[in-house]
C-alpha cells in the first residue's frame, strides 16, 4: 500500500512539468492553430535560463524567483519568435507555420550550444527541499511534494485567467471562432502574440521547474516534444483540463509501467494515445476541428493541367543532364544524386497524399523505413535477391499503410496527423525492441545490391529510373480520375459523398498508395546504404519529408520532389560548417517568409510575371 | 577541410575543398584520414575526442609526419544518422582522397560504416563504438576497433562482482542495443564465475528519457543485494540523484559501466555516488609512476587548457594507431594498411596495445576502481588498469562469433 | 403517374426538440414540388434525412418503392437522387467543366481508375450539361473565381450528370439576385418538363415558389400543416397565419429572402 501510494505520488510529481509544457502547446494551438514544433526548444531554454539564474540568485527566494523569471524570459523570447517568424506567415496555407517552427528548433539548438556549451548541466537542488518525507514508510522526495502542490496552483491560475478575465474570454472566443474575434474589433495579432507569450512562458516554466529533478542538456527539446504532443492530443487540442488529466494519466501509467513492465518504456504512451483516439477521435476533452471547406486560408489552389510542351522539354533536358552525371561528375556526385533521388521519391509520395488528399501525416517514415526493413529482413533471413526484395518492399509498406490508414482515417486534421505519428512510433519501437529479429538499434547490415548493380554508377541509373518513374507515376495519378476523386474529397467531402464517392475509402487507397511509393524509396535506400537502422522510422525522418513538402509547395504538383532535391542539396553543403543548424534554420525561416507558397509556388509566380508561364485566371 | 564558423565558411566557400597548405608546408602532400562523427548531436563527447586527435596530429607532424608526409584528418559531421555517414564516407574516400576512415561514437553509425568498409574494401578504424557486433557478429576484415568493447568492460565489472557475497542482483540499462549487450555480458560472465547469483529485477528506461523516481522505486521493490548500472549521461545524473534521495544505494554495491568516465562523473559534481565499482578514466590520479599516462594528461592540459576526458584518450590513441599502421604499411594503399593493422602493436598512454589478428579488436583495456568524493567532485580511487586481452573470450569462441570468416 | 418518392411518418428529434415530426408525403414522376416554411421549420433537417446525411429517429423513405432510409448519401445518389446544396459545395481547385466531369466519372464508376487523364474523360458530355444550365462559355474557368449564382448553376449541372430520377434542391436560389432566381427556377422547371425528372425543393422566395411549383407543402415546427396546389396554399388560413405571424409576406418587395440559415445536421 505504501509503495503504491509512493508510486502514485511519483507519477503526480512527474505530471507537473509535463502539464505546464503541454498546456502551453495546447493554448497556442487552440488560439493560433499553429502546431508549434519548437515548443520543446522553449522548454529547453527554460531549463538553461533557469540554471543560469539559479547560479546568480541565492537562497530559497532566489530559486523560486529564478524559475519565475525563466518563464518570463522564455515567454519574451517566444514573443520575438512570434513577431519575427510567425506573424509574416499567418496567411499561409494551414500547417505551413510548422515549417517555420522547425527552423526555430534548429536555430535555438545551435544558439544554446554556443551560449551554454555542450556539457550536460546538472540542475541545482531546491533549497530547503532536499530531503525526503516518509509516507507509510516509503521515502518521497520533498521536492516531489512541492511539485504536486504547485501544479494545481498553476492550473488554477490558468483556469482563472482563461475563464474569469476579459483577456481569457477573448482567448476562449478565439479558440472557438477566430474570425468572430476579429470582427469584434479585437486586434487579433496582439492576441496571438499574447497567447504565444503565455504558451512559451509555460514551457519555460516547465523547463525550469524540472531542474531539481534533472538538469539541462541539448537533447531535451526533442526528448520532451513527443510526450507533450501525446499529452495534448490525448487531452484534446486546446483543452486545459484535458492537458492536465492526460499529463496525470501518462505520468502515472508510466510509473506503474516501469515497475511492472520494464520493457514498456518506449511504447506505453503511444499505445495509450492510439486507444484513446480510437474511442474518442478528438481526445478526451477535444472538439471536432472545424477545419472546413471554407476554412482554407491563402490563395485557392489552382486547377492542375498536365505540363505543357515547354515545361516538358525543360524536364527532359534536366533528366538528360541527370543522366550525364556519371560522365560529367565524380563518383561522389553519383552517390549524392542517388541519395537525393531516393529522398525525392519519398517526399513526392508524402506530397501526393498531403497535396492532393489534404492528409497531413506526421508519420510517413513508417513506410519509408518499413519498406527498407522489409527488404533488409528478406535479404538477411531468406537470402532474397535484390530484385525481388525491391518489389516486395513496397508491397510490405503498402500493406502496413492499409492497416495503419484504416485506423488513422477515423480521425481528421491534427488528430489524424498525431495518429500517424503514433503508429510510426509504434513501428519504430517494435523494430527497436525486437532485437533478435531486427537487430534493434544495431540494425541490419551487409545488405548490398546484386553484383550487376553494385557499382555506384549502375545503382545510380537504377535509382534514376525507379525514382523518376515513381515521381512521374505519382504525378500521373494526380491527373487520373483517382487523383481527381481524391482532390474532390479534400475540396468538398460533402459534395463528393453526394456524388457517390466514398471519401474515406478513396483516402484510404491514397494512403496505401503513398505508403507503397515510400516503400519503393525505402527499398532502394537500404541497398544504396548497405544497412538499415531504426533511424529510418524515426519522427525526425517523417519531419524531414514533411518539411520539404511544405518548403517545395503544397499547392503545386512538383512541390514534393523539388523541395526534397533543394533541401538535400543545401543540407549536404551546409553540414560542412560548424554551425550548420543555425544556418539551415535561418534559411528555412527565410524561405518560409519570402516564399509562403513554397519554392515551386513562388517560382511559378515569377515565371508568370516574366511571361514564361500563363498566369492564373484570377491574376489576369 | 578544417572546421569553420559559418561566416568564415561563406567567405571561403570557393576554397571549400582546399586544405590548409600553409600548416603543412614541410614535405609532400598530406596523408588524409576521413573522420566521421556526431559533432553536433553528441557534442559533449565528440569535442574532447577531436581535441585528442588534434593533439596527436600535432605531435606526429612535429616529428616529421608519417612516411615523410604530414598526417591530416578531415572532420565531418554526420548528425548521428547512419545513412548520412555512408554518404560522407563515400565522399571522403572517393572525392577528398582519404586513405582510410575512422570515427563515430554511436554504435549504429559505426556498424553502418563497418558494413560499407567491408563491401567497398576500405579500412575503417572504429575508435569509440562499443557494440560487440563491430568486431564479432558484423565483423569484417576491413574493420578494426580500438576501445574495449561492451563485453570486455562488462566482464571486468562482473569479475569484481563475483568476489563479493552479493547474490541478488538488479540491473538498470538504457533500452537499446548497448544496454542490452551490457546486461547480457554481465549476466553471462558473472553467472559463469558465480553460478548461484540471481537477477531479481531488470529495468529498461528509454535512453535519455529515464523516469528516475519510478525506476528507483522499482529497483527498491526487488530488494537486491547489488545493482548493475549501465545508464549514462543525463539518465545517470537523474538516477543517481533520485537513488541518493530515496536511499537506494545504502548498503548496496553498485557496479557502474562507464560511470567513472569524466564525461559522466564530472557533471554530477558533489552528488557523485560514493563506493560504486566502475570503469572509467582517473586522469587526476596519475603520477610519475604512470609514465605515458601522465605525459599524455599533461600534454593535453597544456595544449587545450582543460582536463582530458576518456574521449580525449581514445581520440589520441586512434590517431596514434593510424599513424603506426601507415608507417608499418609503408604505403597508403588500402590493402597495405589493412595488412599492417593485423597484429599491429601500438605504444599508447595506457601501454602497448595490439590489434588482434583473430578479430581485429585492439587489446586496449579499462581502468576499474571505486568512486569517492574528493573536494566536492567524484573521483575513482583504488583503481587498476586491466588489460583488455585478459577479458576476451577464447579464440574458438571468437571464431564462432565471426560468421563472415 | 407513379410515386417516385414516398415519405412515411418521417421524424427526427434532437433531444426533446422534434425538428421533424411525423411527416408523410409523396412525389410523383415529373412533379416539381416545393417545401416551404418559416426559418427553423425543419426543412433542412427533412432534406438531410432524405439525402442520408442525417439518420431519422423514425419513419421511412422509399425511392420507387425501395426503402432508402439509413443509406449513406453516396448510396442514395447511386440509386438516382441528385442534390444541390443550400451553401454551394463545389471543387474549388478544379475548373468548371472538371467539376461536371468528376460527377460523370463517378457516374461511370471510374473513380479508382489511374490510367486515363481525368480532364479528357466525358468532356463532351460535360460541356453539353454545362450548356443546359447556360454555363458552357465558362467551362474552363477556375471554379474558385465564379460568381455565386454561377456556382449554383454549376451545382445543378453536376447533379444532372448522374441522370437522376429525383432532384433534391435545398434553397436553390438562396443568395442570388432576383432576376437570377427566376432564371434558375425556370431552368429547373424546363429540365423537369423535358427530362421527366421529379424535383423537390425548399425555398424562401415565395415568388419563385408560386411561379413554378406544381404543388406546395408547408412545414411548421416540424409538422406538415398543408399540402396542396398553389391556389389551395395561397388561400389556406393556417398557412397565412404561420407566415403573417412569422412576419413574412407572400409577396415581399424586392430584396433577398433572408440570409441562408445554417445547415443543420451537417456537423
Amino acid at each position: 500500500m505504501g509503495l503504491f501510494l509512493a508510486q502514485l505520488l511519483t507519477g503526480l510529481a512527474n505530471a507537473g512539468a509535463l502539464f505546464m509544457v503541454a498546456s502551453g502547446l495546447s493554448l497556442i494551438f487552440g488560439v493560433t492553430r499553429i502546431v508549434n514544433f519548437a515548443h520543446g526548444s522553449f522548454y529547453m531554454l527554460g531549463a538553461y535560463v533557469g540554471y543560469t539564474l539559479m547560479q546568480v540568485l541565492p537562497g530559497m527566494v532566489g530559486f523560486w524567483g529564478a524559475i519565475l523569471l525563466a518563464g518570463i524570459i522564455v515567454g519574451l523570447i517566444g514573443v520575438i519568435v512570434e513577431i519575427c517568424v510567425l506573424r509574416p506567415v499567418y496567411s499561409a496555407p494551414e500547417l505551413f507555420q510548422l515549417v517555420a517552427t522547425f527552423g526555430v528548433i534548429l536555430v535555438i539548438q545551435d544558439l544554446t550550444l554556443m551560449i551554454w556549451g555542450a556539457e550536460d548541466l546538472l540542475g541545482p537542488r531546491a533549497p530547503g527541499l532536499k530531503g525526503v518525507v516518509r509516507i507509510l514508510d516509503e521515502p518521497v522526495p520533498q521536492y516531489d511534494l512541492a511539485l504536486i502542490a504547485i501544479t494545481p496552483f498553476v492550473a488554477f491560475a490558468l483556469w482563472y485567467l482563461i475563464s474569469k478575465t476579459r483577456v481569457g474570454i477573448l482567448v476562449r472566443a478565439a479558440t472557438q471562432d477566430r474570425e468572430m474575434v476579429g470582427a469584434l474589433g479585437v486586434n487579433q495579432s496582439w492576441l496571438f502574440t499574447g497567447v504565444f507569450f503565455l504558451g512559451c512562458a509555460l514551457a519555460g516554466l516547465g523547463g525550469a521547474v524540472q531542474l531539481p529533478k534533472g538538469g539541462a542538456d541539448l537533447l531535451m527539446d526533442f526528448n520532451i516534444l513527443t510526450s507533450v504532443f501525446v499529452v495534448v492530443v490525448i487531452g484534446g487540442m486546446g483543452s486545459l483540463p484535458g492537458a492536465y488529466l492526460a499529463a496525470v494519466i501518462i505520468s502515472v501509467l508510466n510509473v506503474f509501467g516501469v515497475s511492472y513492465m520494464p520493457q514498456s518504456t518506449l511504447v506505453l504512451m503511444f499505445v495509450v494515445m492510439v486507444v484513446v483516439l480510437i474511442f474518442r477521435p478528438f481526445g478526451l476533452f477535444g472538439k471536432e476541428e472545424v477545419a472546413g471547406e471554407h476554412g482554407q486560408v491563402g490563395e485557392p489552389e489552382r486547377p492542375i493541367k498536365p505540363a505543357g510542351l515547354r515545361v516538358r522539354m525543360l524536364v527532359l533536358a534536366g533528366l538528360v543532364l541527370l543522366g550525364l552525371i556519371p560522365v560529367l561528375g565524380s563518383n561522389f556526385a553519383e552517390v549524392l544524386a542517388t541519395d537525393i533521388l531516393i529522398f525525392c521519391l519519398f517526399a513526392a509520395s508524402l506530397h501526393f497524399m498531403l497535396g492532393q488528399g489534404g492528409l497531413v501525416s506526421f508519420g510517413h517514415a513508417a513506410f519509408f523505413g518499413g519498406g527498407a526493413y522489409v527488404a533488409a529482413l528478406l535479404v538477411t533471413y531468406a537470402d532474397t535477391p535484390m530484385e525481388l526484395a525491391m518489389v516486395l518492399a513496397p508491397l510490405g509498406a503498402g500493406l502496413a499503410a492499409v492497416v495503419i490508414g484504416w485506423v488513422c482515417l477515423r480521425s481528421t486534421g491534427v488528430y489524424f496527423a498525431m495518429l500517424t505519428l503514433a503508429f510510426a512510433q509504434l513501428l519504430w519501437s517494435l523494430v527497436f525492441q525486437w532485437g533478435d529479429i531486427t537487430g534493434g538499434d544495431d540494425g541490419l547490415v551487409n545488405i548490398w545490391p546484386s553484383a550487376w548493380a553494385s557499382s555506384n554508377t549502375v545503382f545510380f541509373y537504377l535509382a534514376l529510373v525507379i525514382c523518376v518513374g515513381g515521381i512521374l507515376l505519382l504525378r500521373h495519378a494526380a491527373h487520373s480520375p483517382f487523383g481527381y476523386a481524391l482532390r474532390a474529397a479534400r475540396d468538398s467531402a460533402r459534395q463528393a459523398e453526394a456524388m457517390g464517392i466514398h471519401t474515406k475509402r478513396i483516402q484510404w487507397v491514397a494512403f496505401a498508395f503513398a505508403g507503397a511509393m515510400a516503400g519503393i524509396a525505402g527499398g532502394l535506400f537500404v541497398f544504396s546504404k548497405g544497412s538499415v537502422f531504426p533511424n529510418e522510422l524515426e519522427i525526425a525522418r517523417s519531419f524531414d519529408a514533411l518539411i520539404v513538402v511544405f518548403l517545395g509547395g503544397v499547392k503545386t504538383l512538383s512541390g514534393g520532389w523539388v523541395g526534397g532535391a533543394s533541401f538535400e542539396a543545401v543540407k549536404d553543403y551546409l553540414t560542412r560548417f560548424e554551425y550548420w543548424r543555425l544556418a539551415l534554420g535561418l534559411l528555412i525561416i527565410g524561405v518560409v517568409i519570402l516564399a509562403p507558397e513554397g519554392i515551386v509556388g513562388s517560382l511559378r509566380k515569377l515565371g508568370e510575371r516574366i511571361g514564361f508561364l500563363n498566369a492564373a485566371e484570377d491574376k489576369r | 577541410m578544417q572546421r569553420k564558423t559559418f561566416l568564415r565558411g561563406l567567405i571561403g566557400a570557393a576554397l571549400l575543398a582546399g586544405t590548409s597548405p600553409a600548416a603543412f608546408a614541410q614535405s609532400g602532400e598530406p596523408i588524409k584520414i576521413g573522420e566521421i562523427n556526431h559533432y553536433k548531436r553528441m557534442a559533449a563527447f565528440a569535442e574532447p575526442y577531436k581535441k585528442g586527435i588534434e593533439l596527436a596530429l600535432e605531435e606526429i607532424n612535429a616529428e616529421g609526419g608519417v612516411l615523410g608526409r604530414p598526417l591530416e584528418f578531415i572532420f565531418r559531421d554526420d548528425q548521428g544518422d547512419p545513412g548520412e555517414a555512408i554518404k560522407i564516407a563515400e565522399e571522403l574516400m572517393t572525392r577528398d582522397g582519404a586513405v582510410m576512415l575512422t570515427g563515430t561514437i554511436l554504435s549504429n553509425v559505426g556498424l553502418a560504416i563497418a558494413s560499407l568498409a567491408g563491401e567497398k574494401k576500405w579500412v575503417y578504424l572504429a575508435a569509440e563504438p562499443l557494440a560487440d557486433a563491430v568486431t564479432w557478429s558484423a565483423g569484417n576484415p576491413y574493420t578494426f576497433r580500438l576501445r574495449a568493447s561492451t563485453y570486455m568492460q562488462a566482464a571486468m565489472l562482473a569479475e569484481a562482482a563475483a568476489k563479493t557475497d552479493a547474490v541478488k542482483y538488479a540491473t538498470i540499462a538504457p533500452n537499446y542495443a548497448y544496454g542490452k549487450d551490457a546486461v547480457a555480458a554481465f549476466k553471462e560472465v558473472l553467472t559463469k564465475l558465480k553460478p548461484d547469483v540471481e537477477f531479481v529485477a531488470e529495468q529498461w528506461p528509454a535512453l535519455f528519457k529515464i523516469d528516475s523516481g519510478a525506476e528507483v522505486q522499482a529497483l527498491e521493490r526487488a530488494k537486491p543485494d547489488a545493482i548493475y548500472n549501465v545508464t549514462f549521461g543525463t539518465d545517470l545524473a537523474k538516477f543517481v540523484r533520485d537513488g541518493n534521495t530515496r536511499g537506494l544505494f545504502q548498503g548496496r554495491t553498485v557496479y557502474g559501466l562507464l560511470s567513472g568516465e569524466p564525461e559522466y562523473l564530472e557533471p554530477l559534481g558533489d552528488e557523485a555516488p560514493e563506493g560504486w565499482v566502475v570503469t572509467g578514466y582517473p586522469w587526476y590520479d596519475f603520477n610519475e609512476d604512470d609514465g605515458a599516462n601522465k605525459t599524455f594528461v599533461d600534454a593535453y592540459q597544456d595544449r587545450w587548457g582543460e582536463t582530458p576526458k576518456i574521449g580525449s584518450l581514445v581520440g589520441y590513441m586512434a590517431a596514434e594507431s593510424i599513424a603506426a599502421a601507415i608507417a608499418k604499411a609503408g604505403s597508403t594503399e588500402t590493402e597495405a594498411i589493412r595488412a599492417a593493422f593485423e597484429g599491429l602493436p601500438v605504444e599508447t598512454p595506457v601501454g602497448q596495445i595490439t590489434y588482434r589478428e583473430i578479430d581485429n579488436q585492439a587489446t586496449m583495456g579499462a581502468f576499474v576502481g571505486t568512486t569517492a568524493l574528493q573536494d566536492g567532485a567524484g573521483v575513482m580511487v583504488d583503481w587498476t588498469y586491466l588489460d583488455g586481452a585478459d577479458y576476451l573470450p577464447s579464440d574458438e569462441e571468437v571464431k564462432k562469433l565471426r560468421p563472415s570468416e | 403517374m407513379s410515386a417516385v418518392l414516398t415519405v412515411e411518418h418521417l421524424s427526427r428529434a434532437f433531444g426533446a426538440i422534434k425538428a421533424v415530426d411525423d411527416v408523410s408525403f409523396s412525389l410523383e414522376q415529373g412533379e416539381l414540388l416545393a417545401l416551404i416554411g418559416p426559418n427553423g421549420a425543419g426543412k433542412s433537417t427533412c432534406f438531410n434525412m432524405l439525402m442520408g446525411q442525417l439518420k431519422p429517429t423514425g419513419g421511412l423513405v422509399r425511392l420507387n418503392g425501395e426503402k432508402i432510409t439509413g443509406l449513406a448519401p453516396r448510396q442514395i445518389w447511386r440509386k438516382g437522387v441528385g442534390r444541390t446544396f443550400q451553401i454551394t459545395a463545389t471543387y474549388s481547385s478544379m475548373t468548371v467543366v472538371e467539376n461536371v466531369q468528376m460527377s460523370l466519372i463517378s457516374h461511370h464508376r471510374r473513380i479508382y481508375s489511374m490510367l486515363p487523364y481525368a480532364h479528357r474523360l466525358y468532356r463532351a458530355r460535360a460541356l453539353a450539361l454545362l450548356d443546359t444550365v447556360g454555363m458552357a462559355d465558362q467551362a474552363d474557368r477556375h471554379c474558385a473565381v465564379l460568381a455565386y449564382g454561377d456556382l449554383k448553376r454549376l451545382e445543378l449541372a453536376v447533379a444532372l450528370a448522374h441522370e437522376p430520377k429525383l432532384l433534391l434542391m435545398d434553397e436553390p436560389t438562396a443568395g442570388m439576385a432576383p432576376r437570377e432566381r427566376i432564371a434558375l427556377m425556370q431552368l429547373t422547371a424546363d429540365i423537369v418538363r423535358d427530362q421527366g425528372v421529379s424535383c423537390l425543393f425548399t425555398e424562401h422566395d415565395m415568388d419563385v415558389v408560386f411561379a413554378h411549383a406544381h404543388r406546395i407543402m408547408v412545414l411548421n415546427r416540424g409538422q406538415l400543416i398543408a399540402n396542396g396546389t398553389v391556389d389551395e396554399i395561397r388561400n389556406n388560413p393556417q398557412v397565412q397565419e404561420v407566415y403573417l405571424g412569422g412576419g413574412m409576406l407572400f409577396n415581399p418587395a424586392d430584396g433577398p429572402a433572408g440570409t441562408p440559415e445554417r445547415e443543420t445536421g451537417h456537423a
